[in-house]
This record gives structure tokens, sequence and C-alpha cells, in this order.
């Protein structure tokens, strides 16, 4: 029986109550302490730098060639905190529960709480770290809306919210590396975890420019690795994301919680050609000013400007009326899919829907919609050659963030004792769906605020603990594994490259185990990815040697994709109900909403690994709602 | 489109590396300039060929990882844009291009189009942040920044530390780039304390990793894909003066 350890007491007094009772360790045990960070995103970063200054010795590591190219760079739109800077009655509450009703009720009501508790102390903190927020004239923060919510609650730097924010916490952490309290390791990346007793020891990591294997030892390893929502090829994701350190980590006894849940974006750019790498998101941060819309007519062929209002369908308005255009994501996805499958879908490929901003410019001049969205204009016409702010943007629903991960408990630890997972690796804070702007929030909120806090109630009994022995058989059996699996893929010798299975698995994903799901499409997933999977290691080729080799890096984390992408199908056909973004087609209202099962399905997914070609074990997290009532969420 | 390519080829830091023809049919104007390398690269497997290596992640434009010298220009023809958001609607069919890393004594080359940019990290190292541990900071709206200073530190802000700026200068100068963290951080109340110490540890690092002087070319600005100001320079220049005549 999984234990979440959330501690007793009322919603608004977990926390504090934790925190209060939490073990401690004094400044001068902290310097004997390793503790060993994957990954530079924000997550990362920020419990490094937090770590490193409050004493421990810290490594970081990260497979980009420095820690301020980590993906949270990307992110543009805005991050959530309950200010309520504007007045409009916003407060911790109506947080949690917009963040909770908008992952459908799938999520812990004491993490979500949490969340939305110390996202305050987040926007205090990247001020003072200097990150350029947007300002009003008086010199205050200012606010925006983003979907799901009918506040302002989002402090945004124009469309580089992500960036700054990452900019800060990269800055606060070269501080420590200055100061000597962290290591920084940049390209290498984690093959695989040590468990030493039971408890997470140390990591292996290939110095991705040598080639070399190394050993980490340390008290505790924090895995802040981001989303694997590249395992559908085509994604809003950065080419080197991946799902290789949370999934080394699974096979070493860390469950996965709830792996099938992926949010797909809906204001990305449409694919155009079978060449295509990569699906550019424009922020959600657009639906403020701008307009969804399709044709009322099928194969409509006039330009869109030339389409008159009366022959254009506003379909989120006409069907979600309360909420319009900044409906939550699955939402506005599935309805976005729902009119481009009925032949609604515009643009040369019939694949996108337009985003409208003439009624926003005419309101508000054109200034002023440059002032807020001028990055992403810019970013449009580069990639399509087309001026957004004379005729609509095209836009289509694309792969975007893991909201399953690693199961952790309360504390943010997996199942691994000393091993934890922060961020988007984790699968803790966003239910079936999470809402624009609480990723960053999120993961910034993990790493200086709680895992702080939880990391030294774990570290609290280590303090007598050596540091770790890298010549501990542990160290050399993973070594070797880790070398032997290097070998093996250099060896295959076939003709295909890593991508030509890694687009494959995306595409069988992405049709079967995507925005809706079936039973027997997942079960032909299952036994298509079983097969992709033999054929990769019977006709996979990588040219190159050990060295610097991007060939062999996306081999090993395309290995790991076909076995996670499995248990990704396996996880979506055994939840018998449709919820958030997991929507199973059997289980639909006739207007073709959401139809959730709290009765038999209000339960988390923790997947245990049984071993190759072995079925997963299947754990059940109940989830209890005691302070709030599980709906049908609606955004009529 | 058919298009000719000469690449640079280098196996490791030592080897002293040569340009190499290659060719491409077929080749989709809409593809982006890396998918062409992509697709450059599938080619080169299929004939058992170790791939070209090079730089990139987001390919959005924003972690500043990808850069390459096309035809003589960081980032190629376009302005203010990435190596990744480049299309090759930008070039016409039966061109030949020159793809050449970033060059600069500080920026060695790794591997073929790959260099190593980890002289910026340690010029941010020396000073580029706001000394706040976690928890120490007050209210958010305690520190209130004018609408026009906040939108100047964030334009000062928005580089992305691609390291272009340093591939067109004649003296290979990181000037834009340490200019631009030292008036993003000068400008907000929260950053002028350490105004003095940071422009000091910075400029002294940067020409401690051997990159040139500025001498006011302005090919930095031309070429960035951020646009950052080249007044960032002159104002690191005076802030270095003052902070060296206060110096105690």
């Amino acid at each position: 029986m999984l234990d979440a350890k959330i501690p007793e007491g009322p919603l608004e007094d977990k926390w504090r109550h934790y925190k209060e009772h939490a073990k401690l360790v004094n400044p001068a045990n902290r310097k004997k302490l390793e503790v060993i960070v994957v990954g530079t995103g924000l997550a990362g970063s920020s419990i490094a730098a937090s770590l490193g200054e409050m004493g421990y010795r810290v490594k970081t590591f990260c497979f980009q060639d420095t820690p301020r190219r980590a993906h949270s760079v990307a992110a543009q739109g805005g991050v959530n905190a309950c200010k309520n800077y504007k007045n409009d009655g916003d407060n911790v509450f109506r947080m949690f529960y917009d963040t909770i009703k908008g992952g459908d009720f799938r999520a812990r009501e004491a993490n979500v709480y949490r969340l939305a508790e110390c996202s305050a102390s987040l926007i205090d903190q990247a001020v003072a770290q200097g990150v350029p927020f947007g300002r009003e004239y008086g010199g205050y923060l200012n606010n925006r809306s983003f979907g799901g919510v009918q506040v302002s609650r989002t402090f945004y730097a124009r469309g580089q919210t992500g960036q700054q924010l990452l900019l800060g916490a990269y800055q606060a952490l070269m501080r420590q590396v200055h100061l000597g309290s962290v290591q920084l390791f940049a390209r290498h990346e984690m093959l695989d975890l040590i468990t030493i007793d039971g408890k997470a020891k140390g990591v292996i990591v290939r110095n991705l420019d040598t080639g070399e294997i190394e050993r980490h030892g340390a008290h505790a390893v924090i895995l802040a690795t981001g989303g694997f929502g590249k395992i559908y090829y085509l994604s809003t994701l950065a080419m080197g994301c991946n799902g290789s350190a949370i999934w080394r980590a699974h096979k070493k006894g860390a469950l996965m919680a709830n792996p099938s849940w992926t949010q797909i974006h809906p204001t990305s750019l449409p694919q155009s050609g079978e060449y295509q790498s990569k699906l550019t998101l424009m922020s959600e941060s657009l639906r403020n000013d701008g307009r969804i819309w399709v044709p009322k007519k099928e194969q409509e062929d006039r330009l869109p400007n030339q389409v008159p209002e009366e022959d254009r369908d506003y379909y989120l308005e006409r069907r979600y009326p309360a909420f319009g255009n900044l409906s939550p994501r699955d939402i506005a996805s599935r309805a976005a899919k729902e009119r481009i499958d009925a032949g609604y879908g515009v643009g040369p490929l019939k694949n996108a829907v337009y985003l409208d901003f003439s009624r926003a410019i005419n309101d508000q001049g054109v200034d002023k919609i440059r002032e807020k969205y001028g990055n992403l204009f810019r970013m449009y016409e580069k990639i399509t050659g087309v001026d957004a702010y004379k005729e609509p943007m095209k836009i289509s629903p694309a792969a975007h963030f893991s909201m399953g991960g690693l199961w952790v408990d309360y504390e943010l630890m997996t199942t691994i004792p000393g091993l934890f997972a922060l961020g988007e690796a984790n699968f803790a804070d966003h239910g079936a769906n999470r809402l624009g702007a609480n990723s960053l929030l999120q993961a910034c909120v993990d790493g200086y605020f709680i895992a702080p806090y939880t990391l030294a109630n774990y570290l609290a009994d280590e303090i007598r603990t050596p540091a770790t022995d890298i010549h501990h058989p542990a160290f050399d059996a993973a070594a070797k594994q880790v070398e032997d699996q290097l070998h093996l893929l250099k060896s295959i010798g076939g003709r295909l490259s890593a991508d030509y299975f890694h687009k494959t698995l995306g595409k069988i994903l992405y049709d079967k185990c995507g925005l809706s799901r079936a039973a027997e499409g997942l079960e032909q997933a299952i036994r298509e990815i079983k097969a992709l999977r033999q054929q990769f290691y019977a006709d996979l080729f990588i040219p190159g040697g050990l060295a610097i080799n991007s060939e062999l890096e996306k081999a090993g984390r395309v290995a790991d994709y076909l076995e996670l992408g499995e248990l990704m199908c396996h996880d979506a056909l055994t939840r018998e109900e449709s919820c958030g973004a997991h929507f199973r087609v059997e289980y639909q209202t006739p207007e073709g909403e959401a139809m959730r099962n709290d009765k038999d399905f209000a339960f988390i997914s923790a997947w245990g690994w049984a071993g190759e070609n072995l079925s997963p074990v299947w754990n059940k997290e109940p989830l209890t709602f005691e302070f709030v009532t599980p709906t049908v969420r609606s955004y009529k | 489109m058919h298009i000719r390519l000469k690449i640079w080829r280098q196996e490791n830091s030592q080897d002293t590396g040569k340009m190499q023809d290659y060719a491409l049919a077929d080749v989709n104007p809409d593809m982006s300039f890396l998918e062409m390398l992509d697709m450059l690269n599938e080619q080169l497997l299929g004939q058992g060929q170790r791939a070209i290596e090079f730089d990139h992640d987001c390919r959005e434009g924003i972690c500043g990882q990808c850069g390459v010298m096309i035809n003589g220009r960081a980032h190629g023809p376009l302005k203010n844009t990435t190596t990744c958001q480049l299309h090759m609607r930008s070039f016409r069919d039966g061109d030949t291009i020159y793809i050449e890393p970033f060059r600069a004594t500080a920026f060695p080359v790794k591997c073929d189009l790959k260099i190593d940019r980890t002289a910026f990290d340690r010029v941010i190292q020396a000073g580029g942040y706001i000394s706040v541990n976690t928890g120490q900071a007050p209210e958010a709206n305690s520190i209130p920044v004018g609408h026009p200073i906040a939108e100047a530190a964030f334009d000062a802000a928005a580089c992305i530390g691609c390291g272009a700026c340093v591939a067109v200068c004649k003296n290979s100068s990181a000037a834009l780039f340490t200019s631009a963290k030292i008036t993003h951080l000068v400008l907000l109340p929260q950053g002028a304390v350490e105004a003095q110490e940071r422009v000091r540890h910075m400029v002294d690092q940067m020409d401690a990793e051997g990159f040139g002087h500025c001498s006011n070319t302005e090919a930095c600005e031309a070429e960035c894909p951020q646009q950052i100001s080249v007044l960032h320079i002159a104002r690191m220049n005076w802030e270095y003066n003052k902070a060296q005549l206060l110096k105690k």
C-alpha cells in the first residue's frame, strides 16, 4: 500500500505543521552531506542553488552545454501566484480549487494546496533575483489571465517568462558554483541510479564530450529532469528532452505514476511536412486576446480575412460560453481536434484552426498587442512567413507536458528512499490536466520551497553515514551494465537511424495514445511497440565512436522511450474512464464531454517495473477528497 | 530544391579540420535549416558515415544552444534570427552554402560545428547575479520598478547566450554578452547594490577568458538574434570606469 505521508489536520495547516515538525540538519553537518541533482532547469537549478546556499555539498548534472539551456527556458506565457494584486477575488483556496478542478480531481488535495500556498513567495524570490516581470506604470507588478481561471494571477516577462525565471535560477546556481558549494557537470547524461541497501546513493553518468563513464556517490539523489513529451517525437519540447533518467530510476525500483497523462497543447504551430522535427508552441497567453475559430463551411477555400463574421464558428465561445477562448488546455485541444476531424480544419494540410487578433487590434490598437505579444508574433512570422497582425494565425494541438512521472509522496520522495523527483519529472500536482502557467510555478516551488525542507528531513538521519564509496559492487555492476548497453547499441550494425524508430514510435503513440484513446487502439499500440522494439535491436545503426556522438545519445534515449511508450499504453488501457487529458472514446457524454468515474477510478496508478517483456505491476494510491467535492468539470 | 554544402568537419579538438563538400536533393523550402542538416545526417548514416555534429536543442530560438556561421554570417542571412529559426526558403535552388562553427579563441571547437562556450558561464559566475539566498526576499511589490526601467532591463536580460556576438566580432569580444547582463542588473534597484563589484569582476573574467576588446564596430548588434543593443557596452564601460575610480 502506497503511503503518501500526508500530514494530518486541516488543509491550510498541513504544510505549516510539516515544517514545524520536520527534522533539521545543523549547518556544521550539512557540509558533510553530498547531494546529487540531475537536471538544471527551474526545478534542478533552484534546488541545487538553495542547497548550496544552505551549506550542503552539491553536484549538479545536465546534458546541455550549460545549465541555462534547459527547456524551462522555452516556457513563454507566465507563472501563477495568488498575490491578489488585481483585487479580483484571488486567494490560496481559490487557486487550489482552480488547480485541482483543472486537473479533473485526479491530484492530491494536500499537494495542490501547498503549491498554491507557496506561490506568492516564488514571485518575491524571483523579483529579488532581478527577474524583469511585466509592470504597471506605477512600478507595481502586472498580471494577465490564463486558461481555466476567472482571475488574473499570471505574472509574466513578455513572452519569455520561462527564460527569465530560469536565468534567475541559473544565476543563483552560478553564484554557488563560484562559491564552491556546487560542482557543475555540463554535457553529462545520467545513465543509471545506484541503490545500496535499498537507498539511492549515487549515479552513473556519461561525459558526452569524452565518452567516459563516471561514478558519483551521494547521500541523496534528486531527479529534476523534466518531462518526456518528446516521446511523441513531434512535440513542443527540445530535441534533447528525454525520459532516460526517470526511466532508469524506475527500473531500479521507483514507481511511475499515471505515465499516459500527457498534455496536448492547443496552440502550437501545425505540422507542415514529414521532415519536421519540432512543433513550436505559441503561448496560451495569446488566448487572452485571440479568438479561435474555424469556417462554418467544410473545405472553405476563401482566405481567412474574406470569411465574413456570420460564416465563422467560434467553437470555444459557442460550446463553453463561461470560459470561451480561455477554456483549459485539454478541452481546447479536444475541441480543435473535433472540428479538424469533422472536416473544418484550415491550412494546406487541413490540420489547423485560426487564432484571430483582429478584434483585439481594433479595440486596443496594434501597439498594445505588440507590447504584449511582440516576440510571439515575430516568432510566428519567422517560422511561417505570415504577418499575424494582418491575418489570423494557424494553430494546432501538439504534445507538450507530462502530468505523469515518478510517483512521489508529500515529501517529493519516490519509492526509493533518498531518491527525490522535482518539477515535471514527478507526477504530483497537476492531476490529469495542468493549468497554464502552473508548470513554472511547480518547478520553482518544488526546488526553492519544498525540497529544501523535505530533503533535510531525510538527510537528518544520514549525518552518521560516511561518504558513499564509488567502488562499492553496486557501482561496479551498474557501470558494467551501462557500458554493455552502449556497446550493444553500437554493435547492432543495422541500417536505420535512431530518429527513424523515434518517429515511428511517436506516430503510434500520437494516433493511439494521444488526444483520444480507445481500448482496441491501445492494445494494438502495445503490439506495435513491442515489434518496433525488436526491430530496433535488430536494425539500428549508429555511426561514429564513443566520444561526441549525437546518434549514440539519441539511440540510448529512444531505447528507453520504446519501453516507456509501452507502459503509457498500458496505463491508458487500464484507466477505463475519461479524465482531463486522458480521453477514452468509450467514456464520453452524448455532447462529447469526458465522463469521469469517481466510483472506480479515483486513484493514482503507480506502476512497478517487473522486468524485460513482463507486464508492469499495478499499484494504486486512492485519492480521497476531504475538503472539496469532485464535481463534473464544467466550463460552460 | 537542390543545394550544395561546404561544411567544416573536425574529429576532435586536436584535429586541424577541413571543409568538406556535400550535396542534397529534394530540400523542401519550408524545412528549417537544422532540419536540412538532419536530412543530410540521415543521408550520411545511410552511407555508413559519421553524422555532422552541431549544437541545437529547443529549436525555437530561445535556448541559445544552436549557432553556426552560414556563408560567413552568424546564424545566417536573416536579421535577428537564430540558426534554428532560419528556413530553407531563405536560400535559392542551386545555392552553395558554407557552414562553419562560431570561431573564437575563447570558444574552442570540440567536434565539427560544436564549440565550447563554457567561458560565458564563468563570466556569469564572476558576478552576473544578485546575491540573494532563497528565503531572503521581501514582498515583491515592496520594490517598485518603473515600467520603462523594467522594460529596459528586460531588453538587456533577453540575451540567450548563443555567442553570435563573439563570432562576428573581429576581436572576438564578449562585450555585448557581458554588458547585457551588467545592464539588466544595474538598472534594477535590487541589482544596483552590488553594481561596482559586479562590473569589475565580470570584465576581469571576460578578459581572462581570452575574449578581445571592443572596438565599436557594432557588428555584434547587427547579428544578435535578440536585438541586444550596443548601448549596453557604453553603459558597461561607464560603470566599469566609475567602479575603478570609486574602488577603495
